[in-house]
């Protein structure tokens, strides 16, 4: 008796799931993969997008955890297991490396990549680039600025050394005096790490497989983030501090600096107009006087899985979703920063960053990507494991952090010791 | 069944056997055999394979690239500092939290025991920690300890800026707080169901001959709750060692607070290396043998007499 209800059960279940993907005249269905964005950037664009398809398909958005690790987490699981039901994804840009070297995600079709990819950012264009293919079209860019408080300093400071100096002698004058950075055990650690170490003149790794970490500027890089973190006007939350800990303290009008991305500027307007009244943006800090800094880069790239069964539809889709009007649409409902330069002149852009727009694009342009490789998570993991805490990186002589730093990339980009 | 009565009819064969007992062990097998399938299913087969990969070069992200590993895979573990390191960690979250459980699960069982009006209630209302999940309390109490967020920081005595997940002792205690509240109300149980099976004459007697309460509990009560609480230490220990939800939630490890689980996460799931990550479970699986080998041979553990309701 129990067993027929079974049945009963499974087959019903099997029908109702055939009948959400089997597709007799309809649109097609086209699941994309995608971490969620508050202001509705993702429902627009795929409703939009369905609907310019003339009926060909139908974008369905499933979305992934917020946290950028568990995201990726859930995407690996999936197409590690060859799932067909992932048709289109939006990567991290730090992602297309693995993705692609796994052959899980498909290249885009010449003349498809060429129309994805113009007049973007060739930093932006890069991250979604393998082996000289392309494997994400640019969906958005995303970059830190230094942000700060115009009534403490009446100018930006422009390097990081310079930056904490001010903010002591803040401290010492009893104001707020607090820098406000990311640096709690994840991938915005590894943001801060790599921004500094490209900043002071070297790189993280030199190809997929070499690491290069030239040891004078990346003992710069490591002591300024040692000194930080060894001076009072460290957050006190610094061992645990992300995005969101970073703006709720400069919110809370007791920081005087934060590196942050664009989404601090709304979201101080919106929760904390006092402080946002007197707040000033400017490049990201450098590490050398004569050096110009690297600011961080971030944003999404849409890629089409290597195992849909629409990859052709996929691929329309992801042209649709990265053109210039998606771009927009993100920018106005979510304050997302377009990866097209041409963009930057346009009301919807000035309007989202009042004063600022042409700061985010210099910004985007001069930016030092994160490493790309295959081997990316276990990178990642290597430089937090090495550095974080900050705290124990001695300012004065980071020689020893150095060390280990090296060493735990030479056995990530050969996949080999324990992380 | 009882354990030492279905012993002797599976292990009653023997050259004087006669029919009737070869029968019996035969429908014993039998009657066994779904178990053991069952069982050889759910557990046999995931623990071979785990052995298999762990003997693999493995990485899902490069597939092309697989091969036999033999047991670098397993020198790799043991020569790295961080498995140390973890191991320690939760050798160490496991070693306090179970004391302070046992001696808080104690008084707990003993209240529980004593009750004389609402006993139901008192009993209900200790457990409810218990059937809390165990993710949802962890993000309680992180929300709790949260210097954004949470109430503890305005507590009096406590610095209202102190980042509780910033340092790693101050991190490892909430941890174990963390675990204590949550499994207490089992340990109180199991001592419950300890408690009950002594004979209250005893009690009577020894208050007859002027014993004091203290040395009824040291004289009485606990030694023949000693079968009792040697299981409630055996199953905790196990299920401590193997903690992974409220670090995963809290802190992911940072501030070297990981466990050995957490370690195990991050080679399979994060780095998807099946190949180290299997050796670290592997590992952890032998951990959690020595453990109850201990508990069982050395301490000499029953679990037919300790387990409630046995006589």
């Amino acid at each position: 008796m129990r067993l027929i209800f079974l049945i009963a059960i499974a087959g019903v279940t099997a029908l109702a799931a055939g009948c959400g993907s089997s597709s007799s005249g309809g649109p097609v269905t086209l699941n994309w993969f995608v971490a969620t964005q508050p202001g509705g950037t993702i429902q627009e664009v795929a409703k939009s997008c369905s609907d310019a398809s003339n009926g060909r398909y139908s974008i369905s958005v499933n979305l992934l955890p917020t946290d950028a690790t568990q995201q990726r987490e859930q995407l690996v699981r999936r197409l590690a297991a060859k799932d067909s039901t992932i048709d289109l994804i939006g990567m991290d840009v730090i992602w297309t490396a693995e993705f692609a070297n796994a052959g899980w995600i498909s290249p885009f079709p010449a003349s498809l990549a060429k129309q994805v990819t113009k007049g973007d950012f060739p930093s932006v264009v890069k991250t979604g680039s393998f082996n000289g293919q392309v494997y994400g079209a640019p969906f958005n860019s995303n970059t830190e600025l230094l942000w700060y408080r115009k009534d403490l300093v009446s100018k930006a400071p422009q390097t990081w050394n310079q930056m904490i100096s001010e903010a002591e002698k803040l401290g010492s004058e009893g104001k707020p005096e607090t820098i406000q950075v990311q640096a709690n055990k994840y991938e915005g650690f590894t943001v801060w790490a790599n921004a500094l170490i490209d900043s002071a003149g070297t790189k993280v790794l030199s190809g997929p497989e070499t690491v290069d970490l030239s040891q004078k500027p990346t003992e710069e890089a490591l002591a300024a983030m040692g000194r930080l973190a060894a001076s009072p006007a460290a957050a006190p939350d610094i061992d645990t501090s992300d995005e969101d800990s970073a703006r709720l303290g400069f919110e809370s009008g007791d920081s005087a600096f934060m590196v942050n991305y664009t989404f601090a500027y709304a979201s101080a307007k919106a929760n904390a107009p006092d402080v946002f009244k007197n707040m000033g943006f400017a490049k990201y800090p450098k590490v050398v006087p004569n050096r110009p800094a690297k600011p961080p880069l971030g944003g999404f790239n849409i890629g089409v899985g290597a195992y849909s069964n629409n990859a052709d539809l996929a691929f329309q889709a992801a042209a649709c979703i990265s053109s210039s009007k998606s771009q927009l649409t993100a920018t106005k409902l979510d304050g997302l920063p377009p990866s097209r330069e041409s963009l930057y002149a346009t009301k919807t852009v000035t309007g989202a960053y009042p004063g600022f727009s042409q700061l985010v694009k210099q910004s985007i342009a001069a930016s030092g990507p994160r490493p790309q490789t295959p081997a990316y998570q276990d990178v990642s993991l290597a430089i937090q494991d090495a550095l974080q805490p900050p705290s124990k990186i001695d300012p004065n002589d980071p020689g020893s952090s150095y060390d280990q730093l090296r060493s735990n990339l030479e056995d990530a980009v050969k996949r080999q010791g324990l992380l | 069944m009882n354990a030492a009565a279905g012993r002797l009819r599976l292990g009653g064969g023997g050259p004087a056997a006669t029919e009737r007992s070869r029968e019996e062990r035969r429908l014993g097998w039998m009657l066994c055999a779904p178990a053991v399938v069952a069982m050889l299913l759910v557990t046999a087969y995931p623990i071979f394979y785990a052995i298999a990969l762990s003997l693999q070069n493995l990485d899902l992200r490069f597939p092309d690239q697989t091969s036999w590993a033999g047991l670098t895979n397993y020198k790799t573990v043991l020569t790295s500092s961080l498995w140390w390191t973890d191991v320690f960690n939760t050798a160490f979250i496991t070693a306090v939290s179970v004391t302070i459980e046992l001696v808080l699960g104690m008084a707990i069982a003993l209240v529980m025991y004593r009750a004389i009006f609402g006993r139901g209630i008192v009993r209900t209302s200790v457990l409810i920690p218990y059937g809390v999940v165990t993710v949802v309390a962890a993000f309680a109490w992180f929300f709790a300890f949260d210097p954004a967020s949470g109430f503890v920081n305005h507590l009096p005595l406590v610095p209202d800026d102190k980042a509780w997940f910033g340092g790693r002792w101050s991190a490892m205690s909430v941890i174990i707080m963390a675990e204590v509240w949550k499994t207490t109300p089992f340990m109180a149980l199991l001592l419950l169901a300890g408690l009950t099976t002594i004979d209250a004459g005893l009690y009577e007697a020894a208050k007859v001959d002027g014993a004091n309460a203290v040395q009824r509990f040291f004289r009485i009560t606990l030694p023949l709750m000693k079968p009792a609480i040697l299981v409630a230490l055996l199953f905790r220990t196990l299920d401590a060692f193997r903690i992974f939800d409220n670090i995963f939630i809290m802190t992911r490890g940072a501030q070297n607070t990981e466990s050995v689980s957490i370690l195990g996460y991050n080679q399979i799931i994060s780095r998807t290396n099946l190949g180290l990550g299997s050796a670290v479970s592997v590992l952890i699986f032998i951990l959690v043998l020595i453990i109850a080998f201990v508990f069982v041979r050395v301490l000499g553990v029953r679990m037919a007499e300790g387990r409630p309701g046995a006589t």
